[in-house]
């Protein structure tokens, strides 16, 4: 700098500037996020009197008007309350075993509970990451569980095995015997052993295998000993007994289990090199993906039993069961397909050079981690399925909103509020179930990509 | 032969020969039984049926219809039930689904939770709940016509449906909607010409007064020179209903109503996921450009988020038009209701009949699915280009 100087130094302190606005604690939320235009404080003035014309006459309905005791409608009636009435509570209390198990004989129910905690029990452990033995716990809920449910639901016992379905098969009258039960059941378990060190790769390898086998058999026969299958096990319980909330978890569950190995069918067919396959594959995908559910349920109750030969009947469940099954089977069969096609080509090429054949490099390095992937959408299409076992109701099947319906049309209950109230309780239902699964969706989610959080 | 095979050399071709035995064996099996037990149930296969007087009738039809009119006709009218509702509904759950996507997005906290318990609470309970629920619960508890909820005075609200006001064409119509038609294709035109001229030139038109002019002058023109388009026959209250107007069945309210609430959820999902995945980057260079707010979000990030919206939203369109089939459970006389319903149950004709209307429900998916495709294939070309 030469000459004039044009160098500033402020002599007084400059004054100090306004506090900046608060953005923190309550103060700053409501300054921030609530009131911080003229506009946002018109959308909050809104949206709170939308709040509150929604929750007060809910919170309302639910507790402050309710009725929580009584034996028929008059309880319910608001000159017999002597304030308007809410929720009919005693309306709940009186229909709740017919909501929960349907018609389902009272002295068996405890079938019923009991299947409930043994499903409850193994899925617990199933949805926590952290627990060990994933795939002996799986194979429990989505292989044992099912059959055990079954006897214990619908009673009966068996004839025999193997053996005793090849004899049917041609014919021959068996007369079903202790004896000859436990028999067919050792030569089935050897033969069974047997094939599986076979398929494992001669006793060396497939020792494990044979190991596995026989404990599994093991399994079965402890089972039928505490049902006692082999003398015709518990009294038969029709399925146009079943109803409510019981049926709702049969049919969703059903359909759960018996659409994955479907699913994964078809998504390594759509992704399969074999033309016949491909194409075989994306036709069932998109022609059960391109219908409504309900015209699937109606073309297995209607259509299904025409196919069959004519002596041949089944069960108006299990008809509905399969259409369920197909149905939600093509949905994950895409789902799964994402899976799959996610997978890096490196890892199949690894494989095959380490020699694997289509169906290990398929079952031990593919298909795990493609199903990990997808677990998340999984969760995600169980949630449609769970809601969509509903339309049962459309062929005559008394799921949960079925029976809720039935409930309705009982004169003893005829009040003003009693259908609000027994939307609201099946709605809790639903939506506790929904929702839980939804989170939990996230919550793996979330788990699977914890490396990409930044 | 290594496309027959599939690359996998003759096990391939064996594989495949016994997979088409084994699915030869299963159809024929199907066939012969399924023949056998119409046989024994006395039932003609065929579709002769279709011509066959139906004999019941049905509470609302878009084209003339009665009781003597076959069931092809029948067919046709359940068609129309099923593309109205889903129309109604496609419209309404996209107007909801956008609006509560971005109130989720809103900076106001109470707004944002709102539409966010709005969301939870809808796509987490069964759509044949709500359906019934609206149907049974809430339309049901409407007051009988007498005690009508009044909107306006102009259409009235009860336990009976929604009735509002019958339009009725007058002679002036057809040169009303021409003048519409032309206002709109002029607007358009000189849209793009302005377009053109902007690219070109740099300069810009003000095309917006002179098109709202056209919108607005014309219809007024043509119904000052050839009288009203329409005319309104409004509903009044006769003893204990309605006489005039149109009466919207509550089967229809409740229907559009459940699914159109029902899709907006998904929509909106879809919507805020599309919107969010446009990089925080394109607003800020568009804002670095100098473009306003709006111009920002009109130029940068909705062309981006509409790509990425557009599929999951034509196939939640699909889901609400394959749901409309619910509609049997209420009685609303759509494709489904009346003919895999009422018509299956009175000629017994279960193999054509759900084969006839998974087949329109096919049809409509195959086809939107192809248009999506081809806009999917469409988008990818132009943005190589």
């Amino acid at each position: 700098m030469s000459g004039d100087d044009t160098t500033f130094v402020r002599e007084t302190l400059a004054p100090a500037r306004k506090a900046p606005v608060v953005t923190t604690g309550l103060v700053g939320f409501l300054r921030t996020r609530l009131f911080n235009s003229p506009f946002n404080i018109a959308l909050t003035l809104v949206s709170a009197v939308l709040a509150w014309l929604v929750l007060e006459p809910t919170v309302r309905f639910l507790f402050v008007d309710a009725v929580w005791t009584g034996t028929d409608r008059n309880a319910c009636l608001a000159s017999n309350a002597g304030h308007p009435v809410g929720a009919c509570w005693p309306f709940i209390q009186a229909k709740f075993t017919q909501l929960i198990y349907g018609f389902y004989p009272e002295d068996q129910r405890w079938r019923a509970n009991l299947t409930f905690a043994l499903g409850a029990l193994l899925l617990a452990p199933l949805l926590v990451p952290r627990l060990p033995g994933k795939i002996l716990n799986a194979g429990l809920f989505f292989i044992a569980f099912p059959f055990v449910a079954f006897f214990l639901l619908r009673g009966g016992g068996l004839n025999g095995f193997a053996f005793y379905w090849l004899v049917e098969l041609f014919g021959v009258a068996w007369k079903p015997s202790l004896t000859r039960f436990w028999l067919d059941f050792s030569l089935t378990a050897a033969f069974g052993m047997a094939l599986m060190i076979l398929l494992g790769g001669g006793w060396r390898n497939g020792r494990r295998a044979g190991i596995v086998t026989a404990l599994t058999f093991a399994g079965i026969a402890l089972v039928i000993e505490t049902l006692h299958l082999d003398q015709g096990g518990l009294p038969v319980v029709d399925t146009r007994q079943w109803g409510g909330l019981l049926v709702t978890l049969v049919v969703s569950i059903t359909g759960i289990v018996a659409s994955m190995p479907i699913g994964i069918a078809l998504a390594l067919g759509r992704t399969s090199q074999i033309p016949l396959l491909r194409i075989f594959s994306v036709a069932f995908i998109e022609f059960w993906r391109g219908v409504p559910l309900i015209t699937v349920l109606f073309f297995a109750t209607y259509m299904l039993p025409l196919f069959l030969p004519g002596d041949f009947t089944i069960d108006a469940l299990v008809r509905v069961l399969v259409g369920i099954a197909l149905f939600a089977g093509a949905y994950n069969a895409e789902v799964i397909r994402g899976g799959l096609l996610a997978i890096p080509r490196g890892q199949r090429e690894a494989a095959n050079a380490l020699g694997l054949s289509y169906w290990k490099t398929t079952g031990l390095i593919v298909l795990p981690q493609a199903l990990r992937h997808v677990i998340p959408a999984l969760v995600n299409s169980f949630i449609a399925l769970f809601k969509d076992t509903t339309l049962v109701l459309i062929v005559a099947i008394f799921d949960l909103l079925g029976q809720l319906r039935a409930a309705f049309a009982d004169p003893t209950w005829a009040t003003p509020t009693t259908l609000f109230t027994g939307f609201a309780f099946t709605g809790i239902i639903y939506w506790v179930g929904c929702f839980a699964m939804s989170r939990y969706s996230l919550f793996v989610e979330r788990r699977l990509n914890a490396h990409r959080r930044t | 032969m290594r496309v027959l095979s599939g690359g996998t050399g003759w096990k391939g071709i064996v594989g495949q020969l016994a997979f088409a035995g084994l699915l030869a064996w299963l159809v024929s099996d199907i066939v012969i039984n399924a023949r056998a037990n119409l046989q024994a149930q006395h039932i003609a296969s065929g579709f002769g049926f279709l011509s066959g007087t139906a004999g019941f009738s049905v509470n609302q039809a878009l084209i003339r219809y009665s009781e003597a009119d076959t069931y092809l006709r029948v067919f046709e009218v359940g068609l129309l039930n099923t593309l109205l509702v889903s129309i109604i509904g496609i419209v309404f759950a996209t107007l909801i689904g956008f609006a509560v996507a971005l109130g989720r997005l809103s900076p106001n906290w109470l707004l944002a939770r709102l539409s966010e318990g709005y969301v939870e609470i809808i796509r987490n309970l069964p759509l044949l709940f709500q359906l019934l629920f609206w149907y049974l619960a809430v339309l049901a508890a409407l007051p009988n016509p007498r005690q009508s909820l009044s909107v306006f005075g102009l259409a009235f609200l009860n336990n009976r449906g929604f009735v509002v006001p019958h339009v009725v064409p007058e002679q002036g119509a057809s040169v009303f909607v021409v003048a519409i038609l032309a206002a709109i294709a002029a607007s358009l035109a000189m849209t793009v010409y302005a377009r053109r001229r902007l690219y070109k030139s740099g300069e810009r038109l003000r095309v917006w007064p002179l098109a709202l002019v056209l919108l607005a002058g014309l219809p007024l023109l043509s119904t000052i020179l050839f009288g009203a388009p329409v005319s309104l026959d409004f509903p009044a209250l006769r003893g204990f209903n309605f006489a005039g107007g149109t009466r919207v069945t509550p089967e229809l309210v409740a229907l559009a109503i459940a699914l159109s609430t029902y899709t907006a959820a998904f929509i909106a999902e879809i919507v805020r996921g599309g919107l969010l995945a446009v990089p925080k980057g394109q607003m800020e260079a568009g804002a670095s450009l100098g473009l306003s707010r709006p111009a920002i979000l009109r130029l940068v990030i909705i062309p981006q988020a509409m790509r990425l919206i557009l599929p999951p939203l034509t196939n939640q369109y699909l889901n609400l038009t394959k749901n409309s089939s619910l509609a049997v459970a209420i009685g609303y006389p759509d494709l489904f209701s009346v003919f895999a319903g009422t018509a299956l149950s009175q000629t017994g004709q279960a193999v054509e009949i759900i084969a006839m209307t998974m087949a329109v429900y096919l049809a409509i998916s195959l086809v939107t699915s192809a248009l999506m495709n081809l806009y999917g294939w469409h988008l990818d070309r132009s943005q190589r280009a």
